[in-house]
């Protein structure tokens, strides 16, 4: 039975989650409609919020000079390429450290998570280096292969809370009817953590899609997602915030959208071990 | 599962077929700047008079795009057949031998056209080692009318006494107008640009010949002070904060009475589009210190190289002499107009009589004339550079000076801490690097 909380308060908390949400997503509304702005618009100050005239200018401007499609092609790719591929590697390894933990399953998951903790660029050279000789640079296949590395961790420690609120004799009893190794992973636990698995795959979309350094610093032109297609519309002198703004926003869009239609999902992925 | 591998396998095998489609394909790395977003709309009439050469362009922003470069550079990553580089990098890559020496360009590519202050700064043991694609200057821009209502008048070469007393006669700080905006955010490329540079003018440095930093002297003293006291008093509120992008809205919106800046600016302050006081700018030289020789002008020319060990140097010379040339403004003349083509590379530009009537290209020219990176200092210094010291260090700790002195605007520290910070810092880190014996 849930307590009685007073209207009042019930009033108060939800104009206080608006504010904090508002708050949140103001920076967001703002690049949306600077992108709408002229660029002596975007600039001007005070700045004006709603009545300016609009115009599609700059996402014309956009449109014209770079190949949106190519950059969100990669971009989706290399999010979903990653993800999968570490999901094929963290659910066995999640079972492993879940169900038959060893005696050093908790160093491994630290350690694990330790490598996260080392700033990309330290390592950006011998990378560098490793994908020149591979001739993995500016092609999306070796831009899977890391955004794998560096969101293992993550996948594998979600994957891990979840596994572990299943009961093991749930498995136990698959074993006693004979189901294989194999048959269990596949046919018992999966189905079971499908929410789980679910979260982990839509956070690790958003994190590759997201991910600058490597995608940056790894692609020329061919295999540039959109954080390239970002970074070409910044500059240090000169007008571009209306440029910038809509290039973002494109940029953006697909994520946004999805995030939208899954928020379900995402939050029970990420509040689970708390709530249960 | 199965679908995944092969889709992996159809994604690296199209990577495959897609490099061997691309025998003559120049890729080129560039920046967002106006001038080369103009040239990237033009190059269609560089591929119909080359249709075996395609270009692939990578334009990203000038900090992302120098991190970039540098990287595959010194791996000889090779996946750039043209770089845009400025005159920091020139002179370090061409001495280590990363960059094609571009000496045997064709004869009608006149290269003794070249503005010599842009040529040498360019140019490592006899060797031109990149092509200007454009150069700029700093200056000073003026309201004329907030100047006239004053009753004063600004002089072709002011001195910094000038600049303090308009600045002081300019400022209306209930009206939002203030006598002078200059670059505070810290940086080797933001404030310290604008800072070497003054420093210059007051017969400072950042090294003497032995590699020992200068900032104990008393010329940097005069040169922190007098901008401080600058700021302070004429200066927008939050200096701190601002960079160019920055003070050109504010300048654009009619709140500063003189702007001291690239020359690049010069066009974006008289586009009537954007700017509020576009008919009522006026130009000055940068200023210099009663009885010193130096200007407080920079020099920057964003140029295009090729790395040492491009399959493709034939056609990305081609490429580079074509987007350098002579032909090339008349191009964007034709197109754009006059006050489009890229400034401050060429002497045949400032003879023409049309470009003569762009209200900005001379002082242009005598900014950047005024200018010499191999010769920048009053005393003799070891390093190239004029708001710059061309050696690799120079990122490090001129944006760690930077933040120093951007520090003692805020009011965080002051002139004295400030100075005796980054004297130490330096001296630790040019001892490190082995300069300091």
């Amino acid at each position: 039975m849930a307590r009685r909380v007073p209207t009042s308060r019930k009033w108060l908390v939800t104009i206080a989650a608006w504010a904090i949400g508002f708050l949140i997503f103001f920076p967001i509304l703002w690049t949306i409609l600077t992108s709408f702005k002229t660029e002596a618009e975007a600039i001007a100050s005070p700045p004006s919020f709603l009545f300016f005239d609009w115009t599609l200018d700059s996402y014309r401007e956009v449109q014209s000079r770079s190949n949106y499609f190519l950059h969100f092609y990669n971009s989706v790719i290399i999010s979903l390429g990653s993800t999968l591929l570490g999901l094929v590697i963290a659910i066995p390894a999640a079972w492993s450290m879940a169900f038959v933990p060893a005696k050093r399953t908790k160093d491994v998951l630290m350690w694990m998570l330790s490598t996260k903790m080392l700033p990309p660029v330290g390592v950006l050279i011998p990378i560098y280096l490793l994908f020149r000789d591979f001739g993995l640079l500016d092609s999306r296949f070796g831009l899977v292969i890391v955004l794998t590395l560096i969101n293992l961790p993550i996948i594998v420690w979600m994957l891990f809370t979840y596994f572990r609120e299943i009961p093991g004799e749930i498995l136990e009893a698959a074993r006693m009817d004979g189901a294989t190794l194999w048959a269990e992973i596949v046919h018992v636990l999966t189905p079971m953590a499908v929410p789980g698995i679910a979260s982990t795959l839509l956070l690790n979309v958003i994190l590759a899609w997201n991910e600058a350094f490597w995608t940056l610093n790894l692609t020329a032109a061919k295999a540039a997602p959109l954080t390239a297609f970002i970074a070409s519309y910044s500059s240090p002198e000169g007008l571009f915030y209306a440029k910038l703004s809509a290039a973002s926003t494109m940029a953006i869009a697909p994520i946004l959208i999805l995030g939208w239609f899954s928020q379900k999902q995402l939050v029970r992925g990420l509040t689970f071990g708390a709530v249960k | 599962m199965k679908t995944f591998v092969r889709a992996l396998l159809g994604a690296s095998a199209m990577c495959a077929v897609v490099s061997a489609a691309q025998a003559e394909k120049l890729t080129i790395a560039t920046v967002n700047n106006g001038d080369m977003i103009r040239m990237q709309k033009l190059t269609d009439e560089f591929t119909k008079a080359n249709p075996d050469i395609e270009l692939e362009w990578v334009t990203l922003e000038e900090n992302v795009l120098r991190q970039r470069v540098t990287t595959d550079i010194a791996t000889k990553g090779g996946q750039y057949d043209v770089m845009t580089i400025g005159t920091y990098e020139v002179p370090i890559w061409g001495k280590q031998g990363w960059l094609v020496s571009l000496n045997d360009l064709p004869e009608a590519y006149d290269v003794d056209d070249l503005l010599p202050a842009i040529r040498g700064g360019l140019t490592v043991d006899g060797e031109l080692y990149a092509a200007p694609f454009y150069g700029e200057s700093s200056m000073v821009m003026y309201r004329k009318d907030l100047m006239e209502k004053a009753g004063m008048e600004m002089p072709q070469e002011p001195t910094w006494a000038d600049i303090k007393k308009a600045a002081e006669a300019m400022t209306d700080k209930d009206n939002e107008v203030y006598g002078i905006c200059l670059r505070g955010k810290a940086g080797w490329g933001e404030n310290m640009a604008f800072l070497g540079a003054m420093a210059n003018s007051y017969g400072a440095k950042w090294f003497d010949m032995d590699w020992k930093p200068q900032f104990d002297t008393e010329e940097w003293k005069a040169v922190l002070t007098d901008y401080l006291d600058l700021m302070n008093n004429y200066g927008p509120p939050g200096a701190s904060n601002n960079g160019f992008n920055e003070n050109l809205a504010l300048f654009q919106q009619g709140k500063c009475g003189m702007w001291l800046d690239a020359t690049v600016a010069a066009s974006f302050v008289t586009n009537p589009d954007d700017s509020t006081v576009a008919d009522k700018v006026g130009f000055a030289l940068a200023p210099n210190k009663e009885g010193v020789e130096k200007h407080a002008n920079w020099l920057w020319a964003w140029s295009l190289g090729i790395p040492a060990g491009s399959q493709k140097v034939d056609a990305a010379k081609k490429f580079i002499a074509w987007a350098t040339s002579k032909d090339y403004t008349k191009l964007v003349a034709e197109k754009e107009g006059w006050a489009n083509v890229p400034p401050g590379t060429r002497t045949s530009l400032y003879e023409n009589e049309e470009y003569k009537k762009v209200p900005f290209a001379e002082m242009t020219l005598e900014s950047i004339k005024a200018a010499d990176p191999n010769n920048p200092t009053v005393d003799e210094v070891p390093y190239v550079g004029v708001q710059f010291v061309a050696i690799p260090e120079f990122q490090g700790i001129g944006t760690a000076v930077g933040q120093q002195f951007s520090a003692a605007l805020a009011g965080q520290v002051s002139a004295e801490q400030a100075l005796q910070s980054a004297q130490q810092l330096s001296e630790r880190e040019m001892t490190k690097a082995g300069y300091i014996k």
